[in-house]
């Protein structure tokens, strides 16, 4: 930047002034050059480069350096091209900027508009064949693309060249004369190019070469004009044309202010092809030589006084011009104007030829109209008869004034659905194919005879031409479609009334009046019952016996849906059926079902009235019961289904995915019907489910019988309220359903077993269970810490119990045998031969009939729970450790055993338990007990097991079977106890 | 010198205690030998999961991370990860050598029984007491299973996993053993409820123990029973059962303490082997030795088919 005190030298500021500096600042160092940024007008960061073309963002920062740092490029010695050409082009200069879409010399190859039409694209006509297959005029390929295409050229030179006019030629007749020199090097010209000037100074071309037969055309001319001088230059001054000068369009080595008529003419013959070499760009005195200037050859020219004629008179220069002080265009206008303006009359004193020729603007009489042309114009609709009513149709066609009876015949539009149907061979659609089916029969009927007193009124008419006609027949057609309209109302008003018939039983009497509602909608004339809709089509004899029912209802018979249905079937089927049938017939009553034929069906129902149910249903559970029990595993105890594994699982197994095509994944599934047989099951469950719990308890050995589901800590209390009302209620309601249930397991299917329902059934089952677990789980809380046996053999170790006296010697028995835990000494001998799960199977005689084994497991919880709750007193295993079995559902985890501490070594645990086996059955019942105390003692109980340890120390030699034996028994002994209690 | 052998040599049975660990974990849940059988995990019941050396008997690492009781745990192929479930209804996915929980999944609604790598460890598979088997993507970040497996009507017990084929057991009696690449699902109906599953080493035969003291060793294609083994006590508890290394003989944990061998043709009882006087929970045979852990309450116990001084010494 300049500094501002020297202003008498003229530096021009470039972006804002830095701020004055104060004195005690310090100086701020200058912001480094390659930190100074630049923001285009989009808000980019640009270079500013300066220099060369005013550009940004050239070299690098500013330099020709490059980020490695200045590299020179080799250095070539030039002496042998010396005679060459040096070939430096302006496109070397240029970047990329300037070579991209919208730079001085875009690179891009693109066909001109001249060419484009002329040859034609092949890719565009495979284009346009393809399109046109899809166009308005089939086959069509650019038909209309030319037609609507611009004018490129006027009519004028259109005709011109019809005629064999060139461009650049001028017109006229052929001269015997040597052809123009062509500018066969016309200079390449960046931006804007100047307009051609024309044959400006190839006027004067001699002719001396010319052959004799060749004629060439006349040379294209710009008639001279006379302009008046307006401005206050110098005589021949012309002032400098910035466009010329920028534009580099002139022609002449450099602007010449002072151009002599000599001066052009030798420049004509002369330097003319050196100075052709310029190429654009700004030169001139004052420029200097420019970038894109080869030689420096012409740039002091100077305007010698030689230029100048000094004396009047003198040499006659010899282009007959002598003497003519006008500037020279205007010598060649005069000769240009002889040939251009070929006026070959007189001109007349005072007058001079026009310089332009005036227009003559040629008026044209308006055409002449046809003589039934009215200047209005007004749409017809396109009538189609077979779909509009033919009172309509009439009176569209009239007031056309003229019949087109041949119209539904012509196009394709014209063709109605129905014909189309048939053409295609399709099905017809169900329900009335025109809105007069939709009318009552009487209304119809009147419709007919409006038609048809319309017609008589045509046939001696003939054409009815008047308007007042016209109007006559839409009047009266709209009054009587009125009348109809109002009469159809009326007519279902009173019906009701008169159809009422009182049932005689009062409950039925909303019923009766629901179908009192569906026989008022289908005892009048409608579609027929094949046109009606469905709603049982899945169900073909319920869909017969509803059909029959509509069929009835038509008829008007009264009770026709008492007749209708199935005599043979269940009275709680009946009564359900009825009420479906009632409801259906009202929700699809003939007005109603026309409508719904005209849509389509979804593929896919979403039916709210059906479930997703696995497609593959189990085998009876009975028979594979029975196949185990015989041990004829194989086909009876397999059933193999048809599985989809998800795709990913598939992947990461590294296997091919067996069904590549489903998007399935699990059990294919497929949609029951809610009100399905399956339905009944649910209730047929919970009767099932309730009697189970009734006949539970009804033999001795089931009642005490330790179900594997019982959760192993559980104290049920007496006195728990909830469990003990729902034991009650469970027992009531079974007594309330065991006689439905008894009439309803007959009408079940046998292989009714795996379903949702009864999967509902057992989830709601367990439910409760839980619900009641969790309430004996809050009583336990408080005792899910014991102290061990031991602890209270040492407490009451003197007190012996008399009453569980012989049942422990019972225990003990069982013990021995490795019995099953919940034992009964009924049952015991029986269970010894049987697995445990058939003994559960086996309580009530007609459990066989339950499906699922799992059922039967689910049921006998509650069955276990209830009875137990009065009389059992579940006891903890002592060596139970906090709580963890508190929820237990299939096989247990073993007891965890004492937890060694650090310095006890476990195995004596064992040997004491050994040793007090005898003494455990005692303790157990005082335990009952004492239960509450239990709380108070824990404290005290790892010293007492500690003591218990070191005091059977001595036993740790004695025979490992012995030790295993009595240890089981004492394991069993203590899970007997706990049933029992 | 060289005598031609005169019979093939009688398979060597694991019955001499090399020796006894104490896992100080409370119970011992499970017990299972890593791939290559050098190694072992126990599963606590004082929520720890435990990595031992089994030729040493020593502990390397412990897993903390489970809420409860930690009920199953398998290792990886390439002995970088493990899983374990628990009875916090979660299945955890551990770095071995950091002991860092890489992923814990939470999505059971029950405690879980059983879980199993498939064969590259790409998939966890979980068995829960809701009745489902979850598999767990180890690949990807999702915390959603792949897929549930839901066909179940009661809780699994147990799972094993084989090439392509899902083997589990639930209690409602049933072994179903879903074929990924066949795309079926075939059930086999016991009618006691499952303690354990697995497959022979064969794999054409699948082995289920089930609570009416039945060991059976069923055809995995046609579902029939090759062999009933039984004499054995398993009525209460979820104990395990497997096969030898060689598929000679047939094993299954018991509640009397022993644990019972039986000859795989014969049926016959071949070895009762006593462990101890509690139950004996859990069992895992050496993959290709014979070698055997049990596990008895709060221990551990490695037999072998010869006795090792050595390893006496160091118990």
């Amino acid at each position: 930047m300049a500094s501002d005190e020297d202003s008498d030298e003229d530096f021009v500021n470039y972006g804002t002034p830095l701020e004055p500096l104060e004195e005690d600042e310090p100086i701020r160092k200058p912001v480094p050059v390659h930190e100074q940024t630049v923001k285009d007008e989009k808000g980019r960061y640009k270079r500013f480069h300066g220099a060369f073309t005013g550009g940004f963002s050239a070299g690098y920062f500013n330099t020709v350096g490059s980020k490695e740092g200045w590299t020179p490029s080799t250095f070539v010695s030039s002496r042998q091209q010396k005679a060459e050409r040096q070939n430096v082009r302006p496109e070397d200069f240029m970047d990329e900027e300037d070579f991209g879409e919208h730079g001085i010399a875009p690179q891009e190859i693109v066909t001109t508009e001249d060419f484009a039409s002329e040859r034609k694209d092949q890719l565009k006509d495979k284009a346009r064949a393809v399109s046109s297959l899809a166009a308005l005029i089939p086959g069509d390929t650019g038909l209309l693309e030319e037609l609507i295409a611009p004018a490129r050229s006027s009519i004028g030179v259109e005709l011109l060249r019809k005629m064999g006019w060139k461009d650049g030629q001028g017109v006229g007749p052929r001269l015997k004369r040597k052809h123009r020199k062509q500018n066969t090097d016309a200079a390449k010209v960046y931006g804007c190019a100047l307009p051609a000037n024309g044959s400006e100074e190839s006027e004067e071309d001699d002719d001396e070469f010319a052959p004799e037969n060749v004629t060439f055309a006349p040379k294209d001319v710009i008639p001279v004009d006379f302009t008046p001088k307006v401005d206050s230059h110098g005589l021949g001054y012309r002032g400098l044309n910035p466009l010329q000068a920028l534009g580099g369009g002139s022609e002449l080595g450099h602007l010449n202010l002072f151009t002599l008529q000599s001066d052009r003419t030798a420049n004509l013959f002369g330097n003319r092809n050196s100075r052709q070499q310029r190429k654009g760009g700004i030169g001139g005195q004052a420029f200097g030589v420019g970038a894109m200037e080869d030689e420096d050859t012409d740039i002091y020219h100077k305007d010698s006084m030689s230029n100048y004629d000094t004396v009047l008179g003198g040499e006659e220069p010899g282009d007959g011009l002598y003497g003519w002080t006008a500037p020279q265009q205007y010598t060649r206008k005069k000769d240009a104007l002889k040939r251009a303006v070929a006026y070959s009359g007189r001109i007349l004193d005072g007058f001079t030829l026009a310089s332009e020729v005036a227009e003559i603007k040629t008026v044209y009489p308006p055409p002449d109209l046809p003589r039934d042309y009215r200047p209005v114009h007004y749409f017809r609709p396109v009538v189609d008869l077979s779909t509009v009513s033919p009172i309509v149709a009439q009176a569209l066609q009239t007031s056309r004034g003229h019949l087109s009876q041949d119209a539904p015949q012509q196009g394709r539009h014209s063709l109605g659905s129905s014909q189309r149907r048939d053409m295609l061979g399709e099905t017809p659609l169900q329900g009335p194919s025109t809105v007069f089916e939709l009318l009552d029969s009487k209304d119809r009927e009147r419709l007919n005879e409006i038609r048809r007193a319309a017609e008589e009124r045509k046939k001696p008419m003939g054409n009815l031409s008047s308007a007042e006609d016209r109007a006559a027949v839409v009047a009266s057609a709209k009054a009587a479609a009125l009348r109809a309209l109002s009469s159809r109302f009326q007519s279902n008003a009173p019906q009701p009334d008169s159809h009422t018939q009182s049932l005689t039983s009062p409950t039925k009497s909303q019923a009766s009046s629901v179908t009192q509602m569906a026989l008022n909608a289908w005892s009048g004339p409608t579609a027929d019952a094949s046109k009606t809709f469905k709603p049982f089509a899945k169900n073909s004899q319920k869909q017969a016996r509803y059909d029959l029912y509509i069929n009835k209802l038509k008829q008007g018979d009264k009770d026709a849906l008492e007749s209708s249905l199935d005599s043979s079937m269940t009275e709680w089927e009946r009564g359900r059926e009825r009420e479906e049938f009632v409801r259906a017939a009202l929700l699809y009553k003939p007005s109603n079902s026309s409508l719904s034929s005209r849509f389509t069906r979804g593929k896919h129902e979403d039916d709210t009235d059906s479930v997703d149910v696995t497609r593959d249903q189990e085998n009876d559970v009975d028979d594979k019961q029975a196949a185990v029990k015989m041990k004829m595993f194989g086909k009876l105890t397999r059933d193999t289904f048809e599985w989809h594994p998800d795709k990913l699982l598939c992947k990461r197994f590294n296997v091919p995915d067996p069904y590549p095509g489903s998007s399935s994944v699990g059990m294919p599934k497929v949609k029951r019907d809610k009100y399905s047989v399956f339905n009944f099951l649910t209730i047929t469950d919970g009767s099932q489910v309730s009697r189970e719990a009734q006949s539970a308890p009804k033999p001795p050995e089931v009642s005490n019988k330790k179900s594997r589901w019982d959760i192993p800590g559980q104290v049920s209390e007496p006195k728990d309220p909830l469990s003990a009302f729902l034991s009650e209620t469970r027992s009531e309601v079974s007594a309330a359903q065991q006689i439905e249930a008894g009439t309803k397991t007959q009408t079940d299917s046998p292989h009714a077993s795996a379903t949702p329902e009864v999967k509902v059934a057992q989830s709601d089952e367990q439910q409760t269970e839980q619900k009641t677990e969790e309430e004996d789980k809050e009583e336990d809380e408080e005792e899910e810490v014991r102290p061990p046996m031991d602890l209270f053999k040492a407490i009451f170790a003197s007190s012996s119990d008399e009453k569980s006296s012989s049942s422990d010697e019972d225990d003990s028995e069982e013990e021995k045998e490795v019995t099953p835990p919940a034992s009964e000494p009924i049952q015991s001998s029986a269970e010894t031969l049987n697995p445990p799960v058939s003994a559960q199977i086996t309580p009530a005689p007609d459990i066989s009939k339950v499906p699922d084994i799992k059922q039967l497991t689910v049921q006998s919880m509650p069955s276990a729970e209830t009875t137990s709750q009065n009389t059992q007193f579940s006891q903890r295993a002592p060596a139970k450790s906090e709580g963890l079995d508190e929820e237990e559902f299939g096989p247990r985890l073993p007891p965890p055993g004492f937890i060694p501490s650090a310095h006890s070594p476990q195995l004596k645990k064992q040997k004491k338990k050994d040793k007090e086996k005898h003494k455990a059955k005692k303790h157990k019942k005082e335990k009952k007990k004492k239960k509450n105390k239990k709380h108070k003692h824990k404290g005290k109980q790892k010293k007492r097991v500690e003591e218990s340890n070191s005091s059977s120390d001595d036993t740790d030699s004695n025979s490992e079977d012995e030790e295993v034996v009595s240890t089981s028994e004492l394991l069993q002994r203590l899970k007997n106890i706990r049933n029992k209690r | 010198m060289a005598f031609p052998q005169q019979r093939p040599q009688a398979p060597q049975l694991p019955q001499h205690l090399l020796r006894t660990v104490e896992c100080q974990q409370g119970a011992v849940r499970a017990v299972r030998f890593n791939v290559d059988g050098n190694y072992l995990l126990t599963c606590g019941s004082d929520k720890s999961l435990k990595l031992w050396s089994v030729s040493r008997g020593t502990l390397l690492k412990t897993y903390t991370g489970h809420g409860y009781e930690v009920l199953d745990a398998d290792s990886s192929y390439d002995n970088s990860q493990l899983c374990s479930c628990s009875s916090d209804k979660t299945v955890i996915l551990w770095d071995v050598a950091s002991g860092q929980v890489t992923r814990k999944l939470r999505g059971h609604a029950g405690k879980v029984n059983c879980v199993q790598f498939n064969e590259e460890a790409t998939v966890m598979l979980s068995g829960s007491i809701d009745g489902t088997v979850r598999c767990w993507d180890t690949r990807s970040r999702r915390m959603e299973p792949i897929q549930i497996l839901d066909e179940a009507r009661d809780g699994i017990s147990s799972l094993k996993v084989s090439e392509h084929e899902l083997l589990t057991g639930s209690v409602d009696g049933r072994v179903r053993r879903y074929d990924l690449r066949m795309g079926q699902l075939h059930v086999d109906f016991t009618g006691s409820p499952i303690t354990c599953v697995c497959f022979s080493r064969d794999g054409q035969c699948t082995l289920s123990s089930s609570l009416d003291s039945t060991v059976r060793l069923i055809d995995k294609s046609s579902g029939e029973m090759l062999g009933e083994y039984s004499g054995h006590v398993n009525k209460d508890y979820k104990l395990d059962c497997c096969l030898s290394d060689k598929d000679t003989h047939v094993l299954s944990c018991s509640e009397d303490g022993h644990v019972y061998f039986w000859d795989l043709v014969e049926g016959s009882l071949t070895l009762k082997l006593p462990v101890g006087k509690a139950v004996v929970q859990s069992l895992s045979f050496h993959p290709t030795e014979p070698r055997l852990l049990t596990a008895m309450e709060g221990r551990v116990q490695v037999w072998g088919a010869e006795p090792e001084d050595a390893a006496v010494e160091d118990t």
